[in-house]
């Protein structure tokens, strides 16, 4: 067999693994949708009218869901790439992946079933918010175009945080190791323009909301989905998204090459 | 081809590993022969799991040369581990999975086809007695149902060299038996097994030879019996009430070894009856009394003792 068709072959058997824990337990999915499903409640239905009017020109006069929405998608890949980096860890910790190593198998077929299944699992909670959304009366604008690109936009941002939680996976000695970026991932989306646009905050905040990696993607998506000028934001959104996912690549392929410790 | 019976399975000389400044393996030479048990023992943080490790193509070694079925380890670990099985110390089983699921798993990575594979899933089931567990979770299974998925996943792909790590160790005393009578079924097959143990009841019940590996070197190696036969002879162990009558016993016997704090003297001497009436007649001649008595034919521990002035951490009721 080749190298490239035994990666082939073996990747798939790990996809079919990985992709059997999601089905075996789909509560896992279903909580990934909860707090974004939550929070989309809540903004909408007890601050919605409030921070609607607040914010004036940057709803584009629609309705304050049309706004939000967004940024809650953003948060469920958020919460997708958490659940990766805690499946990952487990592998290590419980020593299946110490097992794969001893076989003559492809080695890189264990990050790529990882990756590519947590991709699919987290692009699928993310479409399952969307729906939610749809229900709750999000009217996006977007033309087929449009619509691609913000796929698009959606998938690379999701295979950025992928490969970033394999590595946090990687790197963090226990379930506990992973929660620094767990918080990461949640608390950033509140510090951007997912809830409010940074126009309104003050101070180091606005500055912060301004830079961090979330607002450009954000930004884009919500102009990709609204129908509004994107602008600059894309530029910023894919160079962040390629940084990270690559930085995680790099990261996670150096950590996985290691002599394993402990 | 055919293997010649001197060829070695597992071949290792030299082998040294340091964490830091901390050595693990300091020179480790070990030889194998094909079809046979090769027990590695010695007491917690002796350095077994680390050899496991480099040898299964886990962690590189510091130096030293080491083959595995023919396949030199440094220059083809991808041959290692096409011919080799490991069950590390702590079961690497997917607890999300079915214990069928898992062995699908390992026989799909072996490449062994769907139909195939599932054959073979079936009856490593059978064997290992886990048809009734076969479509539950493993996260269910007890650990010695957990240990026995662990092994049963090793063997997919016919393995011709198995790295068993410490296979019993926290198993009930039933289910260590059981994996005792797997061991040996293996090596009926034609399996060569290197497996490490702190347990020297098993080394003597499992292995053709045994290497006693203590601060990562080697200290004594050959069959069980030969080590039995390095410690002379064995002893009768005399416990006392009091300091005073160890004293009086002490001076009485001569030379002996004294043990203060469990007041305890171990005299030299097979047990035989007319030495033990001699040892009775001159502690009563001497007025002293003695609390217990035992006479300790040699076993492996006396071996570990002899080589290592340690009792093993078996004695110290790590178990
Ligand atoms: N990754 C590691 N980093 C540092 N020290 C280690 C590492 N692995 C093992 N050790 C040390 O090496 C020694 C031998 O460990 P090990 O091979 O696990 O012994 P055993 O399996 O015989 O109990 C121990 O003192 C242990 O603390
Ligand atoms: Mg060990």
């Amino acid at each position: 067999m080749t190298t490239l068709s035994r990666t082939a072959t073996d990747s798939a058997t790990m996809l079919r693994r990985n992709l059997r824990h999601v089905l075996r337990f789909p509560d896992v999915l279903l909580m990934s949708l909860g707090l974004p499903v939550i929070l989309l409640l809540l903004f909408v239905g007890v601050f919605g009218s409030a921070l609607g009017a607040g914010l004036g020109g940057a709803a584009h006069g629609g309705p304050y869901i049309d706004y939000l929405v967004p940024g809650i998608v953003i948060m469920s890949a958020g919460y997708g790439a958490t659940t990766t980096a805690l499946a990952v860890n487990k592998d290590m910790t419980e020593g299946i992946i110490a097992r794969f190593r001893t076989m003559a198998i492809s080695r890189s077929s264990i990050l790529i079933g990882h990756v590519v299944a947590a991709t699919t699992r987290t692009l699928v909670s993310v479409g399952l918010v969307l729906v939610v959304a749809l229900l709750m009366g999000f009217r996006p604008a977007a033309d087929l175009g449009a619509w691609i690109a913000a796929i698009g936009v959606l998938t690379l941002l999701v295979l950025a945080l992928t490969w970033l939680a394999v590595a946090i996976g990687l790197a963090a000695r226990n379930a506990e190791g992973v929660s620094m970026f767990t918080l990461l991932v949640q608390v950033l989306p509140f510090t951007s323009s997912a809830f409010v646009p940074p126009d309104s905050m003050s101070g180091a905040v606005r500055w912060f909301a301004e830079h961090e990696p979330f607002t450009p993607v954000i930004d884009t998506l919500r102009g990709l989905l609204l129908g509004t000028p994107v602008g600059g934001d894309a530029g910023a959104a894919v160079a962040w998204c390629v940084g990270i996912a690559l930085g995680g690549y790099l990261w996670a392929k150096a950590l996985f090459k290691r002599d394993p410790t402990g | 081809m055919t293997t010649t019976a001197s060829r070695p399975a597992v071949k290792v000389a030299g082998l040294r590993k340091s964490f830091g400044d901390h050595v693990v393996l300091d020179g480790i030479d070990l030889e194998v022969a094909a079809g046979t048990v090769f027990a590695l023992l010695g007491p917690n943080g002796a350095g077994k799991t680390t050899a496991v490790r480099i040898l299964s193509t886990l962690i590189g070694a510091d130096g030293g040369e080491v083959s595995v079925a023919g396949h030199d380890l440094a220059g083809d670990p991808e041959g290692v581990r096409g011919a080799i099985g490991v069950t590390g110390q702590f079961s690497a089983v997917d607890d999300l999975l079915t214990g069928a699921e898992n062995l699908v798993l390992m026989a799909d990575l072996r490449h062994l086809g769907r139909v195939e594979g599932r054959r073979l899933a079936a009856e490593l089931l059978a064997r290992f007695d886990l048809v009734g567990a076969a479509g539950k979770r493993v996260g269910t299974y007890s650990g010695g149902m957990r240990r026995r998925l662990d092994l049963a996943m090793t063997l997919v792909g016919d393995p011709r060299v198995i790295f068993l790590d410490e296979p019993t160790t926290g198993l009930d005393p039933r289910s260590r038996r059981t994996m005792w009578e797997i061991i040996r079924e293996l090596v009926g097959d034609g399996v060569t097994v290197l497996l490490t143990t702190q347990y020297l009841e098993e080394a003597d019940e499992l292995a053709d030879r045994i290497a006693v590996i203590d601060h990562g070197r080697v200290v004594a190696e050959g069959t069980p019996g030969e080590l039995k036969s390095r410690v002379p002879g064995g002893h009768v162990r005399l416990r006392f009430p009091d300091t005073a009558g160890l004293d009086a016993a002490a001076a009485v016997l001569g030379e002996v070894s004294r043990d203060e704090d469990d007041l305890v003297l171990q005299v030299a001497g097979d047990g035989g009856v007319r030495a033990l009436r001699d040892l009775l007649d001159r502690l009563d001649r001497a007025g002293t009394e003695v609390a217990e008595l035992s006479i300790h034919t040699p076993d492996l521990d006396d071996v570990f003792f002899a080589l290592t002035g340690q009792p093993t951490t078996e004695k110290d009721g790590a178990r």
